[in-house]
This record gives C-alpha cells, sequence and structure tokens, in this order.
C-alpha cells in the first residue's frame, strides 16, 4: 500500500480471476472486496512483482479509477443503485444541402457529480457514436469496448432511410450506450460525458482529435515477441476463435430457415384462394371449406410474422456479437503486444546487472501496463461473458417465444 | 377385429392393421345401411408381397400382388375367428374389374382405384412405384376401393365382383367371357367422340360442370400441397443443424452447456417430427385423390346420359325425315327443298311402280324407326331414372367424405401446432437455464 488515497491501491493484476470482485457479476457479493485481499499475491499467478516484494505502484488513470468504482459500485442487477440511465430513440431525418442523414435522440438522467445537470437531451448522428467509440478505444485500450452496429450497409440493395433499417440501428446504438453506461469505468470517461452531455460534439470532435492522438500511440507497440502466454489468456482467445465459428454457423442457419420459412410462405398463400374457389361451386359444404381457407391466411400471416420478427430482431444481435467479439480478439492482441514489449525490456534490464540503479521507470511502467491489462481485461471479460449468457439466454427465449406464438395463433383459429 | 355388428362403419379383416389405419379405413368408406354383400362378409387388403415373373412378353419383371381376405360375417359370432380365405390379386387385375364394372354399369357412379403412378410427389423419392410407403397407401386405397364397391346396392351383387374375391384361378377368363371388352372400346369411343345434344337433361349438364370444377380445384390443391410439403420439410430439417451446433457450442461454454445441450436435442426432435407430419398430410391429400378420380367417374356418367339422349335425337331425327319423304312422295309436292327434288325436276319423275316401291319401303322403315325411337326413349328414361338416383346417393356421400376429410385436416393442423408449442416450450425451458 503506498499511500491512503484509494487512487493508489495496488494493481489487481496479481489476484487471480476467481478472487477480482467484479460490481456486475451475479454470484459474488462486491462487499468482500477490500483493500487487504487485494494484496496477497496469489501463487498461481505468474510472480510480476518486483524482485524485492513490493506490489507495483500503478499510476495509470485507467485503471485506477476502475479500482475505485470496482470497490464503491454495489451489484445493480435490479438498477436500484445505478445512477446512470441513457436511452436512444426518436430517430429523424435531416436533410441539407451536403447531405442526408438520419439523428437520434439521447437521452440522460443521472445523479454522478460528474454531470453538471441531472437530465439531458441531445441530438446525435451515427458518426458521433463511431467518434465516442473510437475515443473510448483509444483513451481505455484495456477494456473491451462494446460494438456498434455497422457503419456501412454492404448489400446496396437495402435503403438506409427506410423505417426497418433505421429502428434496427437504434436498438444496437441504445444497446451501445447502454452497455458503456453499465460498465464501471467506462462510464466515466470524459468523452462519453460529453457525448451525452455537450450541446455541440462538432467543437469538442476538433479539440479532441488534436489532444487524444497522443495517447494512442503509446499502446500500439510492435514489433515484441511474447514469450509466453498466460494460460487464461490463451484460453480466451481459443475460445474466441471457436465462438465465433459457432456464432456464424447459427448465423447461416438462421438466415436458411428464414429463407426456406419465406419459401414456403408464398407456397401456403396459395392454398387460400383455392379453397375459396371451391366454395363458389360447393353448396353443402360451405362451412368447412370456408374455415380451412380462413386458416390457411391466418397460418401465411402469423408465418410471415416470425419470419419478420427472427430476421429484425434475431440476425442483429448475432451479427453484433461477431463484431463484440472481433473488437476482443483486438483487446487480446494489444494485451500481447503489452506484455511482450514489458518482457523484453525486462529481459533487457536483467542483462544489465553491473548497474544498480533502481529498475527504470518505463520497465516499470510496463510491467504496470501488463498488470492492469490483464486485470481490466479478466473484469470484463467476466461481465462480458454474464452479459452474453443473458444476452444469448434473452435471444434463443425470445426465438423459442416467437415460435410458439406462432404456433399458438395457427392452433387457435383452426380451433375454431 | 373390427366389429362386424355395427351397420354403418366398414367392417375389416385383418388383425394386423394398426389403430391409425384402421381409422384411415373408417374413415375412408362410408358404407350404408343395409348394404348386401358386406352385411354377409368381410373383406380386406390385408398385404402386399413382391414377386417376380414372365410378363407377356416374356421377360422379367417384378410386381406386387396383395392379398385379399375374406370371411363370413356370421362365421365369428362362435366366438373363435376362423381363417379368412385369401387369394393374392395383383393392381392389373383390380383394373380389369373396374373396367368390366365401368362398362356393364354405365349408369353407376363406379368408385375409383387408387392412382396408377404416383402423381403430386413432393419428395422424389416417394415417386417409385415400389417405395415401401407408396405400396402401403396403395394397399390402403385398393381395400377402399373394395369395400366402396361391396357397399354399393347394385355393384356388390354383381357375380364377377363376387369372383373377384373368391377365386383365384379363372377369373380372368371369367370376365373376358362375358364379352365386355368390345363394349368397353365403343364406350371409350363414345366418350371422346364430339356431338352435340339439343336437350340434354340440365342436371346431367350441371353435374358434369360440378365434375370438371371439383377435378381442377383438386388438382390445384394437390399441386400446391406438394409444393408446400417441400418447403416445410426444408425449414423443420434446417432447425436439425441447429441441434448440432447448439452441441459443438455447449462443449467450450461452462455455465451454459447444459442448457445448449438439451436445446440441441430438442431441436433435432423438432427437426426429425416433420416425417411424421407429412405422412398424416399424404394420408388427407389420398382422400383427395379419391374425389379427383371420382369426378372421373361422374363426368363418365354425364357423358353417357349425352350419348344415350343423342342416340335418342338421332333416331327421333331420321324418323321425321323418313315420314317427311313419305308426305313427299305420297303428295308428291316438294315441301323443302332437297336434293332429290331436284334431281326429279330436273331428270323427271318417277315411274308410279318405283314409288310404289318407295313408299313400302318408307313404311317399313318407319314402323322400325318408330319402335327404335321408343326403344332409345325408354333406354333414356331408365338411364335418367336409374343414374340420377346413383348421383344423388354420390353427392350425399360426397359430402360426408369431403366433410369428414377437412376436418382431420383441421384436426391434424392443430395437433402439428401443439407440438410444435411443446418443442418450442421445451427448447426454450432449456434456454432458460443457460
Amino acid at each position: 500500500m503506498s499511500t491512503g488515497t484509494p487512487r493508489s491501491l495496488p494493481s489487481s493484476g496479481q489476484k487471480s480471476l476467481q478472487d477480482i470482485c467484479h460490481p456486475l457479476s451475479a454470484e459474488e457479493s462486491a462487499r468482500s472486496c477490500s483493500p487487504d485481499t487485494l494484496k496477497t499475491s496469489n501463487p498461481g499467478e505468474k510472480d510480476r512483482s518486483l524482485p524485492n516484494g513490493t506490489p507495483v505502484d500503478t499510476s495509470s488513470p485507467a485503471s485506477s479509477s476502475s479500482l475505485l468504482n470496482r470497490l464503491q459500485l454495489d451489484d445493480d442487477l435490479d438498477g436500484e443503485t445505478r445512477d446512470l440511465f441513457v436511452t436512444v430513440d426518436d430517430p429523424k431525418k435531416h436533410v441539407s444541402t451536403m447531405e442526408t442523414y438520419i439523428t437520434y435522440r439521447v437521452c440522460t438522467k443521472t445523479s454522478r457529480t460528474e454531470f453538471d445537470f441531472p437530465e439531458y437531451s441531445v441530438r446525435r448522428r451515427y458518426q458521433d457514436f463511431d467518434w465516442l467509440r473510437n475515443r473510448l478505444e483509444d483513451s481505455q485500450p484495456t477494456h473491451l469496448i462494446p460494438p456498434l452496429p455497422e457503419k456501412f450497409v454492404m448489400k446496396g440493395v437495402v435503403d438506409r432511410f427506410s423505417e426497418e433499417f433505421v429502428e434496427t440501428r437504434r436498438k444496437a446504438l441504445d444497446k451501445f450506450v447502454k452497455r458503456v453506461a453499465d460498465h464501471p469505468v467506462l462510464s466515466f470517461n470524459e468523452h462519453f460525458n460529453a457525448f451525452l452531455s455537450a450541446k455541440d460534439l462538432n467543437k469538442r470532435l476538433g479539440l479532441a482529435l488534436l489532444t487524444k492522438m497522443g495517447e494512442s500511440v503509446k499502446y500500439v507497440t510492435g514489433g515484441y515477441k511474447l514469450r509466453g502466454r498466460p494460460m487464461e489468456f490463451a484460453a480466451m482467445g481459443e475460445y474466441l476463435d471457436v465462438f465465433t465459428q459457432k456464432l456464424g454457423t447459427i448465423d447461416r442457419i438462421a438466415q436458411r430457415i428464414i429463407k426456406e420459412q419465406s419459401e414456403y410462405l408464398m407456397e401456403l398463400r396459395e392454398y387460400s384462394p383455392v379453397y375459396t374457389s371451391w366454395t363458389s361451386f360447393e353448396e353443402d359444404l360451405h362451412e368447412p371449406l370456408e374455415g380451412v381457407a380462413g386458416c390457411m391466411s391466418n397460418c401465411t400471416s402469423a408465418l410471415d410474422e416470425l419470419t419478420e420478427d427472427m430476421s429484425e430482431d434475431f440476425l442483429p444481435v448475432l451479427k453484433e456479437y461477431v463484431l463484440y467479439i472481433e473488437s476482443m480478439k483486438n483487446v487480446l492482441k494489444k494485451r500481447d503486444q503489452v506484455q511482450a514489449e514489458y518482457e523484453t525490456k525486462l529481459e533487457a534490464v536483467v542483462f544489465r546487472e553491473d548497474k544498480k540503479t533502481p529498475v527504470p521507470t518505463d520497465v516499470e511502467k510496463c510491467q504496470d501496463r501488463v498488470e492492469c491489462f490483464n486485470a481490466d481485461l479478466k473484469a470484463d471479460w467476466d461481465r462480458w461473458q454474464n452479459n452474453k449468457g443473458q444476452d444469448f439466454r434473452q435471444l434463443l427465449t425470445g426465438m423459442a417465444d416467437k415460435n410458439i406464438q406462432y404456433y399458438e395463433k395457427v392452433r387457435d383459429r383452426e380451433l375454431e | 377385429m373390427a366389429d362386424s355388428g355395427s351397420g354403418d362403419i366398414a367392417v375389416i379383416g385383418n388383425t394386423d392393421l394398426t389403430t391409425s389405419e384402421s381409422e384411415n379405413n373408417i374413415k375412408n368408406t362410408m358404407v350404408e345401411k343395409g348394404t348386401n354383400l358386406l352385411k354377409r362378409m368381410e373383406i380386406g387388403v390385408a398385404e402386399a408381397e413382391k414377386r417376380t415373373g414372365k410378363n407377356a412378353v416374356n421377360m422379367q419383371e417384378t410386381y406386387t400382388v396383395y392379398l385379399v381376405e375374406t370371411r363370413a360375417v356370421d362365421a365369428s359370432s362362435e366366438g373363435t375367428t376362423p381363417v379368412p380365405d385369401s387369394l393374392w390379386r395383383r393392381y392389373s387385375e383390380f383394373e380389369l374389374l373396374k373396367n368390366y364394372l365401368l362398362v356393364t354399369y354405365p349408369f353407376l357412379v363406379v368408385p375409383p382405384l387408387p392412382e396408377k403412378r404416383a402423381e403430386f410427389v413432393w419428395h422424389k423419392l416417394s415417386a417409385d412405384n415400389m417405395d415401401p410407403d407408396f405400396v402401403e397407401r396403395r394397399r390402403v386405397g385398393l381395400e377402399n376401393f373394395l369395400l366402396r364397391v361391396a357397399s354399393h346396392a347394385v355393384l356388390s351383387n354383381d357375380k364377377i365382383f363376387y369372383s373377384f374375391l373368391t377365386e383365384e384361378n379363372g377369373w380372368k377368363e371369367s370376365v373376358f367371357e362375358t364379352g365386355f371388352q368390345a363394349k368397353a372400346d365403343s364406350r371409350l369411343k363414345a366418350l371422346n367422340a364430339t356431338f352435340r345434344v339439343k336437350n340434354a337433361d340440365k342436371r346431367f349438364a350441371d353435374m358434369k360442370q360440378y365434375g370438371d370444377e371439383l377435378q381442377s380445384v383438386i388438382s390445384q390443391l394437390l399441386r400446391v400441397r406438394a409444393r408446400a410439403a417441400d418447403r416445410l420439410y426444408g425449414v423443420y430439417k434446417v432447425h436439425g443443424n441447429y441441434g448440432r451446433v447448439f452441441s459443438e457450442w455447449s462443449a467450450i461454454e461452462k455455465e451454459m452447456g447444459d442448457g445448449l445441450q438439451s436445446a440441441g436435442h430438442h431441436m433435432d426432435a423438432y427437426a426429425a417430427s416433420v416425417d411424421d407430419i407429412l405422412e398424416e398430410e399424404e394420408h388427407y391429400a389420398d382422400q383427395l385423390k379419391e374425389y379427383l378420380f371420382y369426378a372421373d367417374a361422374l363426368r363418365a356418367v354425364c357423358r353417357k346420359h349425352e350419348l344415350t339422349q343423342f342416340e335418342l335425337e338421332m333416331a327421333a331425327q331420321d324418323l321425321i325425315s323418313k315420314k317427311q319423304q313419305q308426305e313427299e312422295l305420297a303428295t308428291g309436292t316438294v315441301r323443302t327443298f332437297s336434293l332429290k327434288g331436284m334431281t326429279s325436276k330436273l331428270f323427271g319423275q318417277e315411274t308410279p311402280e318405283q314409288r310404289e316401291t318407295k313408299l313400302k319401303m318408307l313404311e317399313t322403315q318407319i314402323e322400325e324407326g318408330e319402335e327404335l325411337v321408343k326403344e332409345r326413349n325408354r333406354e333414356c328414361e331408365e338411364f335418367v331414372k336409374s343414374a340420377w338416383v346413383d348421383i344423388e346417393r354420390f353427392k350425399e356421400q360426397k359430402d360426408h367424405d369431403l366433410r369428414e376429410a377437412l376436418i382431420s385436416y383441421a384436426i391434424m393442423q392443430i395437433s402439428m401446432c401443439k407440438k410444435g408449442i411443446q418443442v418450442w416450450n421445451n427448447a426454450k425451458e432449456c434456454f432458460s437455464k443457460m
């Protein structure tokens, strides 16, 4: 323990995965985290402390505030103790001489002191969200930043201004800001603050570009060879690879199902008119024939709904996770880089045995970074897993529900 | 064993039928009360077997034979059910029987046979006549045919029909001995001929039109059904892929693993359930097909009426012109323009002796003509009477059968929905436990 202020608490990198308190993990109670427990080093972990045994003093702002928040924030699954609520809604089209674009309203309600007012309502366009994400990535490189919906619309057939497209995008943007708002570190990011509150983001944009350029360079270290990746990160990497694969497969299957269902729908549509024309020359069979005709048209509309819902709700979430995984892989790579850099530098230092100078600060800094990285990553990983579990649970249950609804509709009509 | 006491339900003489098949048979045949043959006898088509033999051109061929079983009704009242009499028949023999009936009873709507070749198939495989599913459906159809004939007040009393059921050998010869073949050829010709009838009974004309419309609408339905079945199969089967990928996915998950795995199993079950669904739908299609072919039989009866009417009109027409000729010759006046009149004017009139002979000839012809017209008239009236009775019977049967078919189709759809709901509920449960 270096100082009394929370800001210089030792890095949590020495803890193992299970021991790290997590504000959003359902199983653990965050309150069990105390400053003392963070000091003990876990034998399972590779020894990253300095030869003299003192824990490394962390001074990078990124992780220290995260530690603070991890300790202070309670479980807030119910949202009772949450103090930041953000929504994205009300898409509007703007036509100017240069271009046409859509803006969304971003509403914020908060009790945090970092904000000047308790409520905000601003208009943002996709560009602004993109800016925010880039800023977050640059300023919090050790964290997993939630993904944005795709920037470019690949299929030229899709209308950028169609209701469905805009709505799908709005939902994804809403998810994005909510995830950032729920994140113990990211939500306190100054850029996020600006995004939520500034009347005119463009001015900030210019400023931001100038001042924040430098930061990103720090973490883009190239050319260092990685000695050994700690097991858990290797496992993460493997998991992500397989997971991406499976998600891809599921996406393909879902799309195929939608296609087959649409074709089935086309054929179903033919039924009703045939039955109707049959009634025209039957005397006694009117009732059952009309009944069947009615049922058929009901079937078709129910199936139509099902297919629509699947494409609108199910597929985008899958895509989003694929994007998420991409950015996660990038973070893992960065982490590897940082570790590699640290190792190389450490080696260089160790060789210079004659110089009894204290360990150069830059090596320390490197170690720092590695620790932070690892910690943040693990923490984020945990919550990502959790959230993912929830998301997919919801998603697949939703899919099941939709199917159930479809069948119920058809059944009820038939019973009539 | 089926109960022989109830007069309304068709009796089936086969213990090997599954409950669904028995149900199918009962649904398929509507038997009238107090039918003759079925009162005395239980009839069924029990099995199918493959045989190989030499055909007409002395080449090896494989064909299927069906076991026709019969049992006297009162025999089972002793408590022990005796072994039924049985013989083997192939499809071509059934066809022979049907053609004989068509020719011999042109005023009846003769029940149709199941289709010769699989039509309106949705799955390429089932187009094969040797496919076991096809053979099985054909067996049911053949039994249905026999039961319908046996329950018909007139047809069931036919001797050839009876010997079809009871005499294995020599039956074919006895059919040909009836000389129906000659009638069959002329019937075919007549059915395809085009002629105009002046005073067809309107009811028959309406019935014919109805037959056409029914045929058209059922064909359309069957076509749509085939395409829809194909698509539905695709939808269900692709869901099976979910099963596999969920299983693979569960291998890399800690908490979500079990839920995913079980959900995957449900997806597999869902995919597999389509086979049963389509089989049941096939049954509905078969019921529709029967009436598709019935429409043909109905049309044939109406056509026959037109033919008899036409022949009557021809005979009447002929008589009128002969009488006219008689009058002209007798009075010497040429009332209408005729070639005879022209030639006689040009080349001179006939001698009185020639006229006498002609008149005598005409008299006999007119007498014969009048007889012929009377006969034809009688034939026509009789035909109309008996045909209309049978058509009314057919109408009732059709209404009843199709209503039942539509209702059971709806029931089937409902059960399909229920199953779907169940599977997805199960999957949902698994998902929520993830």
